[in-house]
């Protein structure tokens, strides 16, 4: 069994392991040992606001994804075969488009000149067009739009597993559908909640060309202070902090995480 | 493994990815641009014919930003590249760094025969382009802003505005917006210049990033007037957008060609380096590409047409109306330290 997975580990640690080990020594060590990459994380405003803004984004994008996805999942859920297919299909694919390609069809949405905008100065319905993007909204919008399979595939994975024959039982013991719904499906569902919840969150945090072209410069996430500490510091030790920071956070996040629910699920094995 | 042998086995992964192309022939050089057309440009105008004049093959690269691959290659301590065309910048904070090769100017003497502000002791300058004024035509038929006390000038030209998402040429444009002479910029008064741009700061819809992004603002008409690269902005006039520029109070900002320290072919680096910036492959560049040469010489030549000269950046007659980057100042503790402060200046 080892001889069959030693290639796969070797790559990991050739790949994955060795540079991101790499980069955190340089973190803590440039002409000697110091700390002082990580004292500018956590004294200087210009961090904590990157990192509060990256999180109220990632909750942002969590709860609208959330809200938006589970009606989807549910209906992929309900509905024949076939129709499920049909859905799941159209959740998918924009996977298959370029994260680039739908930043720029956004902006072409989005923007003064946009297609929104424009519609709405025809329907009269404002005389000055809206700053839609170029913010945090633009942002906001976009990584819901990219993510948001994240969160249906996971709430559908865990939908399927539910019998139907629950529901039945609620309904011949005069429950009406309302009330099945929020007492025996949305219960059993929770764990694909979380774990869509988990996976959007997470994957959110780390955000980079995203908020670089819809945030007009003023939305700036944490990834973006890695790539802007590379330039501004000159060494790569100032940026590794950054990056260790967020990614002991992530930890953290999946720790707590795991307390609620075996991280087996939210990675989607059982 | 410990941290430390783990930082050892990254080095030796990445010496040895330097081997392979070091122990090749001796008359090549590899050189690196930053791709696109402009490195289509330069290979038409200036590389072939140097590659030819010399006898020598040069290899190409291309990388948008060269700076985290030259820390890269240079500390690994066998670089891959030889001649870099980078930012001026790069090349004097590379030099003071020890990453870059100083030069010896007796043997590149069309770098000798340069102006002492177009080189410095590890670089020639190789092409000049503009942080410029542009506006939309459509917003401004008549009375354009034309310098950046107008750009400042919320109620005699309302629309709406962009500014690069970085203090190069930014705190140069705030300051003459202030009134500083072009030719008084330097030191710049930080305080003074962040001062302004606090005044200007809600009028801006976008903090740009990148060239294209700057063009595309102004083609789709997002912003009414912005700073710009002075080729971004002739390449969507030539697809037909109303838009247009001023080389008033602009912010002559220039790459520059390096060499890296420990280069695997450092003498014909040298001979190339001379060779690149000969007036006649510089006069050559501008027919490709709307950049200007990085040699002034090239002006004299006659290669250059009059109207055509009239449109770069580095035409001595624009080049007067501008403010020549100090790349100097900015690669000083106090260029460093207002580069920095950028950053809580944009996230206030």
């Amino acid at each position: 069994m080892l001889a069959l997975v030693s290639p796969a580990l070797l790559v990991i640690l050739a790949l994955i392991v060795l540079p991101v080990g790499w980069l955190a020594w340089q973190s803590i060590y440039h002409d000697g040992f110091t700390l002082e990459n990580y004292r500018r994380v956590f004294t200087e405003d210009v961090y904590w606001r990157s990192f509060a803004l990256t999180f109220e984004i990632s909750l942002a994008v969590t709860a609208i994804a959330l809200l938006l996805g589970y009606p989807v999942a549910y209906l992929a859920n309900s509905v024949p075969k076939g129709w499920s297919i049909l859905i799941l299909s159209l959740v998918v694919l924009p996977f298959w488009t370029s994260v680039l390609v739908r930043a720029y069809a956004w902006l072409a949405l989005l923007q003064r000149t946009g297609v929104i905008n424009q519609f709405l100065r025809y329907l009269d319905v404002i005389s000055e067009p809206l700053a839609l993007v170029h913010n945090t909204f633009g942002t906001v919008v976009a990584t819901v739009h990219i993510l948001l399979p994240f969160m249906v595939l996971p709430l559908y994975a865990t939908m399927q597993k539910i019998p139907n024959d629950l529901m039945q039982a609620g309904a011949s013991l005069g429950a009406s559908p309302s009330l099945t719904f929020m007492r025996v499906f949305l219960p059993l569902s929770l764990p694909g909640v979380l774990a869509g919840c988990t996976m959007v969150f997470v994957l959110c945090l780390g955000f980079y060309i995203t908020p670089e072209l819809l945030g007009g410069g003023r939305t700036v996430m944490v990834s973006m202070l890695v790539s802007r500490n590379v330039e501004l510091y000159n060494q790569f030790g100032a940026a590794s902090a950054v990056a260790v920071v967020l990614l002991i956070s992530v930890l953290v996040i999946f720790f707590v995480v795991s307390r609620f629910i075996s991280l087996d699920r939210v990675l989607g094995q059982k | 493994m410990t941290m430390k042998q783990k930082f050892g086995l990254g080095c030796a992964l990445l010496g040895a990815i330097g081997l392979t192309s070091a122990a090749d022939a001796a008359e090549q050089i590899t050189f690196v641009s930053q791709g696109g057309a402009y490195q289509q440009a330069q290979t038409v105008a200036i590389l072939d014919p140097s590659a030819k004049k010399l006898g020598i093959t040069i290899n190409q690269d291309s990388i948008p930003d060269a700076w985290p691959a030259i820390k890269t290659q240079v500390g690994s301590g066998k670089p891959i590249w030889d001649v870099v065309d980078t930012p001026t910048g790069n090349c004097l904070r590379g030099g003071e760094q020890g990453l870059m090769e100083k030069l010896d100017f007796s043997k590149i003497p069309n770098g000798a025969a340069m102006p002492e502000a177009y080189r410095s002791p590890y670089s020639v300058s190789y092409e000049f382009y503009s942080s410029v004024l542009a506006y939309s035509q459509k917003k401004f038929p008549k009375d354009a802003p034309n310098s950046w006390a107008d750009f400042w000038d919320v109620k005699k030209f309302p629309g709406r505005r962009a500014l690069r998402n970085h203090p190069f040429a930014t705190l140069e444009a705030a300051l003459m917006a202030d009134g500083v002479a072009p030719d008084k910029l330097y030191p710049l008064d930080v305080d003074r210049a962040f001062k302004k741009l606090e005044e200007i700061k809600p009028h801006i819809t976008v903090w740009w990033t990148s060239g294209a992004q700057s063009a595309q603002l102004l083609n789709d008409g997002e912003v009414d007037m912005e700073m710009a690269w002075n080729g971004r902005v002739s390449a969507v006039a030539k697809e037909g957008a109303k838009v247009a520029f001023t080389y008033n109070q602009g912010i002559l900002q220039s790459t520059s060609l390096c060499i890296l320290k420990g280069a695997p072919n450092l003498a014909t680096a040298i001979k190339f380096l001379n060779e690149a910036v000969d007036p006649v492959h510089q006069a050559n560049l501008p027919l490709h590409i709307d950049y200007g040469p990085g040699n002034p010489k090239a002006f004299e030549t006659s290669v250059i047409k009059p109207e055509r000269a009239a449109q770069l950046p580095s035409e001595p007659a624009n080049a007067a109306k501008q403010a020549l980057m100090s790349y100097a100042w900015w690669s000083s503790p106090a260029g460093e330290a207002a580069e920095k402060r950028w950053a809580s200046f944009m996230q206030k």
